[in-house]
């Protein structure tokens, strides 16, 4: 959870600095969700992530340099620079993408949970995703399809309460979306997202029923995010007084509390040392990394499109050329 | 060697042929395992290979592509089939944000090799929302191989290469085409390359190009034309992305005057991307501008009279590859 903060306010200094194009979607205050989800995985398990998915990737291994390369648009970055905040992906630890379309995540987890039943592996595959996913298509048809294949995937939703800038309270009539699993004939579980245990305790169950065919659980966690939808949101849609007392539930002092003297005060200071050593050093390392050069535009949209012998990479190619020479 | 088979036969031969080769492919569809497919052309496979590989769905097209995105990238080759063409709509977002873009936007780090399976094209007055011939929008969408065959042959050749490609194909077989036979390769390992056409004679005098259910038009148009001396030849594109370019540039040299024909709304179509490229590339070819034919700018009507009027036949493609020979002779 440390490193998840420290990572994300870092990408707000230098995103607000001007060094990170794009958007970025920042999820300080739902650490305890990434974190306590991605405890309860295997390295070879799948996630799916969110257009707010900087902490879920870290949790589940990600490398910091290569993440933060990424968000600098830099060629060491995990996509070589080509995919950015909102489509950052690392599937070297079954991290499937952040998507920049909100409910794209279901599609991907159930067809990864279903390729690893058909693969006859014990592998399960979790997706997150927000309170406004939860009332897209995908959403449906994906825990239908999940819940009659009894598939190993985990559905663990961040209501942070707002959907962009809408409150759930006017894109809902109800207070508890889990209570959609009833209609899918899934299990269910609501936990408080602030409590990093909490969440690691009911996600565990649930993995523990997918690995053993019992099929898919869904996990509303029960958070906030205490900044606004992206960096740079003057946030109209809500009050100072609102944001201030969900901010003070913070995850992080909640766990600290949690583990009371488990937890002595220089070993806390010494993980919050620890990442912030860590950012400054993935931070030096995406400023020294290049940005792509200009011909990695045009590679990668197909398997074999590098290969000049396949019809359309041979065109591709001789496009790639014309472009540059024009561009020089 | 060769056997008489239905495009059906065919396209169920490529399928079985894949699955038993690859244990990483599968099937899913809807009304697929005990139906058999609207068109028969699933029967028999949940037999062979059981019903975790043939699998029927629930009707949640979003859900079925998604899923076959998410298996694709996970080590299976799945092949979804999409019912009708016309309910790919349901499923844009997985198909244009999801399918088309994974590999690209995350660096090369992962392949999706998913087929989908779309009957389209008009037939037996099913109407506006079950006749319609998509391609062009793939076409326009990077990270997508577009498929379109012609004939048993075609359909059984390119199916495979179909499935194993390691990239996401759009697979558009026409479904008055399920029925019609041809001969077809006893080869097992009888594939065609995606992103290469097939030219059909060696008419000197215009060159129809054209792919899918039109090929047959196209053929027929050719061989009245012939009649009356006027040598036509066939461009079979087979594949519209990859979309062979060199076969269209060889085909302009050799013949000076280019028809584009498919049942595809004409307007926005393929044709537009063959002739904006024959104009850019090809105009020192030409002795004539280059023709478009194409279904009328209108949904398909129900009335089969109506449903008749609106899309080029083999006599259109006839009359316009006349008018332009003997115009510009």
């Amino acid at each position: 959870m440390v490193r998840i903060r420290v990572l994300e306010e870092g990408i707000e200094r230098h995103f607000l600095a001007g060094e990170i194009p794009g958007f970025a979607h920042l999820s300080i205050g739902q650490e305890a969700v990434a974190a306590g989800t991605c405890a309860a995985l295997r390295r070879d398990d799948f996630i799916a992530s969110t257009h707010r998915g900087h902490g879920h990737t870290l949790a589940k291994g990600a490398a910091m340099r290569p993440m933060v390369a990424e968000l600098f648009a830099r060629s060491t970055g995990l996509c070589k620079g080509k995919g950015g905040s909102m489509h950052i992906a690392d599937f070297s630890v079954g991290m499937l993408g952040a998507n920049g379309v909100v409910a794209g995540g279901f599609g991907l987890v159930a067809g990864a949970a279903l390729s690893a039943t058909l693969r006859g592996t014990d592998q399960v595959a979790l997706c997150f995703f927000g309170d406004g996913a939860a009332n897209r298509g995908p959403f449906h048809e994906n825990l239908n399809l999940a819940a009659i294949w009894s598939l190993p995937a985990i559905f663990v939703l961040e209501n942070n309460r707002y959907a962009s800038t809408t409150s759930t309270a006017e894109t809902m009539k109800i207070d508890d979306v889990a209570r959609r699993a009833d209609g899918y004939g899934m299990p269910w579980a609501i936990v408080d997202g602030f409590d990093a245990s909490a969440v690691h305790a009911a996600v565990t169950q649930a993995v523990a029923r997918a690995r053993s065919g019992g099929g898919p659980t869904f996990v509303e966690c029960k958070t906030f995010r205490a900044r606004g939808h992206f960096i740079g949101d003057p946030e109209r849609y809500r009050s100072k007084a609102e944001v201030a007392a969900y901010a003070a539930d913070d995850p992080i002092a909640r766990a600290r509390a949690a583990l009371g003297a488990a937890l002595p005060e220089d070993e806390y200071e010494r993980i919050c040392r620890e990442a912030r050593e860590e950012f400054a050093d993935a931070l030096a390392f995406a400023r020294a990394s290049s940005p792509p050069e200009a011909a990695e535009a045009f590679r990668g949209a197909y398997v074999g499109d590098r290969d000049p012998a396949t019809p359309h990479g041979a065109f591709a190619a001789a496009e790639a050329r014309a472009f540059v020479a024009r561009a020089q | 060697m060769s056997r008489t088979l239905s495009f059906s036969e065919a396209t169920l031969e490529a399928m079985r042929e894949e699955m038993r080769r690859d244990p990483a492919v599968f099937l899913m569809g809807e009304d697929i395992a005990k139906q058999g497919g609207i068109f028969g052309q699933f029967k028999g496979l949940p037999e062979e290979f059981g019903l975790a590989r043939v699998r029927d769905t629930p009707i949640s097209e979003a859900a079925l592509v998604g899923a076959g995105v998410g298996a694709a990238l996970t080590g299976t080759r799945p092949v979804v089939d999409m019912h009708f063409a016309d309910f790919i709509t349901c499923a844009m977002d997985e198909v244009v944000n999801q399918a088309a873009k994974l590999r690209y936007m995350f660096g090369e780090q992962c392949a999706v090799p998913l087929t989908l399976r779309a009957p389209d094209g008009i037939v037996k007055s099913a109407a506006a929302q079950h006749s319609q011939s998509l391609e062009a929008w793939f076409l326009h969408v990077p990270g997508l191989e577009v498929v379109v065959p012609s004939g048993p042959r075609q359909a059984k050749g390119l199916l495979k290469s179909a499935i194993r490609s390691d990239n996401p194909t759009l697979y558009f077989e026409h479904k008055a085409l399920f029925a019609e036979k041809g001969e077809v390769p006893d080869d097992a390992d009888y594939t065609l390359p995606l992103g290469k056409a097939e030219v059909v004679g060696d008419g000197r005098d215009v060159a129809i190009v054209t792919y899918g259910i039109t090929v047959g038009r196209a053929l027929h148009a050719a061989r009245e034309l012939a009649g009356e001396g006027i040598g036509a030849r066939v461009v079979d594109l087979q594949t519209i992305w990859p979309l062979d370019y060199a076969a269209i540039a060889d085909a302009a040299a050799a013949t000076h005057r280019v028809v584009v024909a498919h049942e595809a709304v004409r307007i926005g179509g393929v044709a537009g991307e063959v002739a904006a490229f024959l104009a850019e590339h090809c105009f020192d070819d030409l002795d004539a501008p280059v023709v478009r034919l194409g279904a009328a700018h209108v949904p398909v009507p129900f009335a089969p009279g109506l449903q008749e009027a609106i899309y080029p036949k083999a006599p259109d493609i006839a009359a316009v590859c006349r008018d332009l020979v003997r115009k510009v002779r």
